[in-house]
């Protein structure tokens, strides 16, 4: 399945300034692993050390967070959108 | 470096101030130039942390993706975020070295007791391993960088 994957503004400096691209895969996580065996450096920011989303990091299929699908088990269809979306948090301490 | 005007600034103080002991949030509107970053407009958010609201913020994803859409009809880019750290200096904590993204400025207003004291900026090295402190230059007067429609949004709720 073909599915175009949304990058934020931060990160298009490591997709050669794309904005959005088109990766095969049958789940969220085949796409997502095909995101970043070509953009390695992605992961750095989007993924923690042992190789889990981090926890700001949001995945988005069509208009739904992943977490109410099937999380990374999601399976896609030809021409779905996967968008990147950052919750922004922080704080004082 | 960050470009800011004096009216951006002052709105963030006051919201930081509003909102003491808690910590504001919200949004930098503008454009990347390049070589700096301009700020054309503040956008309030409200604080979504559901607890411990006096030392977190959050600004959920779904009022991310509102001020982005708000963002791309007005011609302007998020270029950056902004909180408060009530009776704190305006340093990043780990907890906001965490939870960046690089290219982004971080902007902090430092609030001692309900009165605004320092603001600064930050941008996460990237190798994720602190911040780095942005310059920024405030300006007199009007906009550096005009967006319309973005001056009615009501308190603390990003208008859509």
């Amino acid at each position: 399945m073909s599915v175009r994957v949304l990058i934020p503004t931060p990160l298009r400096g490591y997709t050669d300034k794309r904005d959005t691209l088109v990766l095969e895969g049958r789940t969220v996580h085949e796409v997502l692993e095909k995101l970043f065996s070509h953009y390695s450096g992605l992961k750095r920011h989007l993924l923690t050390d042992d190789g889990k989303l981090r926890s700001f990091v949001n995945i988005y299929l069509n208009d739904e967070d992943i977490r109410f699908l099937q999380k990374e088990r999601t399976p896609v269809k030809e021409n779905d959108v996967l968008s990147i979306i950052p919750s922004i948090a922080g704080g004082r301490t | 470096m960050l470009k800011l005007n004096d009216t951006a600034v002052q709105k963030m103080k006051l919201h930081a101030v509003r909102t003491y002991p808690e910590e504001c949030c919200g949004v930098l509107l503008g454009r990347d130039a390049g070589d700096f970053k301009e700020v054309c407009d503040v956008l309030e958010v409200r604080n979504q942390g559901a607890e411990n609201r006096e030392r977190r913020f959050l600004i959920s994803p779904e009022d991310y993706q509102r001020a982005e859409r708000l963002a791309r009809r007005e011609g302007v880019e998020i270029v950056g975020f902004y909180h408060s750290h009530p009776d704190h200096p305006a340093t990043p904590s780990q907890f906001d070295l965490d939870h960046a993204l690089p290219f982004w400025s971080y902007l902090i207003v430092s609030v001692e007791g309900g009165a605004p004291a320092s603001v600064a900026s930050w941008v996460l090295k990237e190798d994720r391993s602190q911040f780095d402190q942005e310059r920024t230059e405030v300006f007199e007067g009007e906009l550096v960088h005009r967006c319309t429609g973005l001056k009615d949004h009501k308190e603390g709720r990003v208008k859509i």
